[in-house]
C-alpha cells in the first residue's frame, strides 16, 4: 500500500538566479499529513473498509450480525403469507412510468394488500426503496427516487396506515435490477420496492 | 492497490504513455482536441549525473501536452543541457521553440534527490524561472508536477493545476472504491472500499476530509472520512434519505439534501454533525446544493418549476430566484472558484452534456457532445471541469476546458465515476 501525503511535500524550494551563482532560500513548507492511528469504529455495515493516507492509519468494521427476530408483531404463519407466490403480498414492486412518482392502477391491489397487512400487524414496519432509472444526475436520481417512495407510503397513509410503519428511502439510480441500457431495462428499474423490516 | 488497476484501452487520437518507472498505477490519458494556438516548448530531457533516477522531464512533458496548450517540439539530437551556460539559443530557435525548459535531478549523499530545472524565453535569450527542489525520492513525481505548474504560470498566466488532486469513485467487480489520485491518476489509493454504491465524494476546503454519501447501512447516509487517520463519521443519518453533501466554503457546515421532512429539501448541518437547519420550504425535488465561493449564496437543482432546472437562493435560506431557463433538464451546478461560471448539466435532443454558463452576462454554452455527462466540477485555477463520462459502453473520468477547445480522458480498468477536484 502506497501512502500519499496530503499536499506535496515540499521539503525545500531553492531559487536560482540567472546566472545560477547565488542562491537564495525559499521558505519551507511541510504540510505532511498526522500520524494518528485510527481507533476502531462502531461497526458500519458489511465489509467497509476505510484506510487512512497516514502510515498504519485503517479502519474495518465488522460485518452486522442479521437480526433474526423476524418481523415484529407478525407470527410465523402470517410472515409466510408474505413469500407465499400465491398471495398479492410477495409481489413488492411498485413500477413508475418516465419521470413520473404516480401510482398506476395496475399498483394499486399491490398496495391495498401489503397497507391491509400493515393495519392488522401494527408492529411491523417497513422501508419503501425508490428507485430510477440511470438517465440523469445521481442526486436528482436520488431525489426522484425518493419521491417514488413517497408516493407509495402515500397511498398507504390513505389507506389506513399508520405513518410510523413506514420509512421512505430512496437508492437513487444505484441499484438496477436490470443492466441494460434501454427502455426495457430502465422500466424495471423505474420502482419501489416494498421491504418488510426483520425480514 | 495499483494492481487492481490495469491499464484501460484507450481509443483515442492520441496515447501518451509515461516512462516505465512512472507507470506504476496504470492509468492512461487521451486528448481530444486542442487550442487554437499552441505555445511551441521544448523540453530536454534532465541530465542526471551518475544517477539512475527517473527522468522528471517525461511527466513535465505529459503534463503541458494534455493541457492543449502546448505544442512539444522535438529534442532529439540537441543534447542534454542540464545548466544554463550549456544552452545553445540559437538550436533551439532554430527547432521553432519559443520556450525552453532545461533541468538536471542527482541523489544526494542522504538518499534525497535534488531536481533543478530552469525555463527560458527562447527568443529573448532570458530566464522566466529557475528553482532547486531537494525531497525524498517518492516525491519526484510530485516535484515534475509542480515544475510544469510553474512553467504553466509562467506562459499562461495562471496556476497549473497539474499537482492537484482528484476523488473518485472506481466500481470494480461489483465493488465500491473511494479513491483519491494525482490530478494525473498516478498514486491512486483507496480510502474507503464497500459492497455497497458510494456516490457524491467532495473535498473540504482545507483538503483534509472528504464527505461522500453511503449506502452501506442500506439507506443513503452522509459520512465525513479525515484522510489523514481514515476515521469517519456520520454526520447525516436522519430518517430517510440523506445526501448531496457541499461545504460552505469556511469548512464548518455541509448543506445536505434530506428527505426527513419531505420528498427531497435543503438543509445546513454543521460538519461535525447535529441538528439539521431547514433551508428550503418547497413541495417540491429540491437537491444538489452548491455554495458560491464566496459563501454567500447556495446553487441547488429543483424541479419546483415543473421541470429540473437550477436556482439560486441565499445560504440563508429564503426566497430562490432561477437561474437556468433553455431546456427542461439542468441540473448539477458547480461554481468555479474565481467566481466567474457555473458548470452544469444540460440536456438537448442528444443527450446530458457538460455546460457552462457565465454568470455575468448569463451566456451559456454546451461544451460536450457525449450524451450521458455527469457530475461536472471546476477545477481550482477554474480553467477546467473535470467530470463523468461513458465512452465505449464504459465510465470514465474527462475534463474539458471553459472554452470546449480542450478535452481529456482518463482510464483506468473498472468504470470511474463521481470525480471531485481537491481544492
Amino acid at each position: 500500500m502506497k501512502h500519499l501525503s496530503l499536499v506535496s511535500l515540499l521539503i525545500a524550494g531553492v531559487m536560482l538566479s540567472a546566472c545560477g551563482t547565488t542562491e537564495t532560500k525559499a521558505p519551507v513548507v511541510d504540510r505532511s499529513v498526522a500520524t494518528e492511528t485510527a481507533k476502531p469504529a462502531a461497526p458500519a455495515g458489511p465489509q467497509v473498509e476505510t484506510h487512512g493516507l497516514a502510515a498504519g492509519a485503517t479502519d474495518q468494521s465488522q460485518p452486522l450480525e442479521a437480526n433474526g427476530s423476524g418481523i415484529e408483531g407478525v407470527s410465523a404463519a402470517d410472515a409466510a403469507k408474505l413469500k407465499d407466490p400465491n398471495s398479492l403480498l410477495s409481489k413488492r414492486i411498485v413500477y413508475f412510468d418516465f419521470d413520473k412518482s404516480a401510482i398506476k392502477p395496475e399498483a394499486r391491489p399491490l398496495i391495498e394488500a401489503h397497507a391491509q397487512f400493515l393495519k392488522e400487524h401494527g408492529q411491523a414496519k417497513v422501508v419503501l426503496q425508490g428507485n430510477t432509472d440511470e438517465r440523469g444526475s445521481r442526486e436528482y436520481n436520488m431525489a426522484l427516487g425518493q419521491r417514488r417512495a413517497d408516493s407509495v407510503k402515500q397511498a398507504m397513509a390513505v389507506l389506513g396506515v399508520k405513518d410510523d410503519q413506514i420509512e421512505t428511502i430512496s437508492f437513487g439510480e444505484e441499484k438496477p435490477v436490470a443492466d441494460g441500457h434501454d427502455e426495457a431495462a430502465w422500466q424495471q428499474n423505474r420502482r419501489t420496492e416494498i421491504h418488510y423490516k426483520g425480514e | 492497490m495499483a494492481g487492481l488497476l490495469r491499464l484501460g484501452a484507450v481509443l483515442g487520437l492520441l496515447l501518451v504513455s509515461f516512462l516505465p518507472g512512472f507507470a506504476r498505477a496504470g492509468m492512461s490519458i487521451e486528448i481530444v482536441g486542442g487550442a487554437a494556438s499552441q505555445i511551441p516548448i521544448a523540453i530536454a530531457p534532465f541530465a542526471a549525473p551518475g544517477a539512475s533516477s527517473n527522468d522528471p522531464s517525461a511527466v513535465v512533458r505529459a503534463d503541458l501536452e494534455h493541457s492543449g496548450l502546448f505544442k512539444l517540439v522535438d529534442t532529439t539530437g540537441l543534447g542534454v543541457p542540464g545548466e544554463a551556460q550549456a544552452v545553445a539559443f540559437p538550436q533551439w530557435r532554430s527547432r521553432k521553440a519559443d520556450a525552453l525548459v532545461i533541468g538536471q535531478i542527482s541523489t544526494l549523499q542522504d538518499g534525497r534527490v535534488e531536481i533543478r530545472f530552469r525555463l527560458y524565453d527562447v527568443v529573448r535569450q532570458s530566464q522566466l524561472a529557475g528553482f532547486s527542489y531537494v525531497v525524498p525520492p517518492a516525491k519526484a513525481r510530485a516535484m515534475a508536477h509542480k515544475i510544469a505548474d510553474i512553467v504553466y504560470e509562467k506562459l499562461i498566466g495562471v496556476p497549473g493545476n497539474f499537482g492537484g488532486r482528484i476523488a473518485y469513485v472506481l466500481k470494480h467487480k461489483g465493488r465500491y472504491e473511494l479513491q483519491v489520485a494525482d490530478a494525473d491518476g498516478f498514486n491512486n489509493v483507496s480510502i474507503m472500499r464497500s459492497p455497497e454504491p458510494v456516490i457524491s465524494p467532495v473535498w473540504s476546503p482545507d483538503g483534509n476530509r472528504v464527505a461522500y454519501v453511503s449506502f452501506e447501512r442500506k439507506k443513503p447516509v452522509v459520512f465525513v472520512q479525515d484522510l489523514a487517520s481514515g476515521q469517519r463519521k456520520a454526520v447525516a443519518n436522519f430518517k430517510g434519505s440523506n445526501s448531496a453533501p457541499a461545504w460552505s466554503p469556511d469548512g464548518k457546515k455541509l448543506a445536505v439534501a434530506l428527505s426527513k421532512d419531505a420528498s427531497s429539501q435543503i438543509y445546513l448541518i454543521n460538519a461535525g454533525g447535529g441538528t439539521p437547519e431547514r433551508l428550503t420550504r418547497s413541495n417540491a425535488l429540491d437537491t444538489e446544493p452548491a455554495f458560491s465561493p464566496d459563501g454567500s449564496w447556495i446553487y441547488f437543482t429543483s424541479d419546483r418549476g415543473g421541470s429540473p432546472q437550477i436556482y439560486r437562493m441565499r445560504s440563508s435560506g429564503g426566497a430562490a430566484s432561477r437561474v437556468t431557463f433553455d431546456g427542461t433538464y439542468n441540473v448539477s451546478p458547480s461554481l468555479s472558484p474565481d467566481g466567474r461560471y457555473m458548470s452544469f448539466i444540460h440536456q438537448d435532443g442528444g443527450g446530458f452534456h457538460v455546460a457552462v454558463l457565465e454568470l455575468a452576462s448569463g451566456q451559456t454554452q454546451v461544451l460536450t457532445d457525449t450524451p450521458q455527462d455527469e457530475s461536472p466540477h471546476f477545477s481550482p485555477n477554474s480553467r477546467s471541469i473535470l467530470y463523468a463520462t461513458h465512452v465505449g459502453g464504459r465510465e470514465v473520468l474527462a475534463t474539458v476546458s471553459v472554452d470546449g477547445r480542450i478535452k481529456q480522458r482518463l482510464t483506468l480498468s473498472g468504470d470511474l465515476r463521481e470525480p471531485g477536484w481537491a481544492p
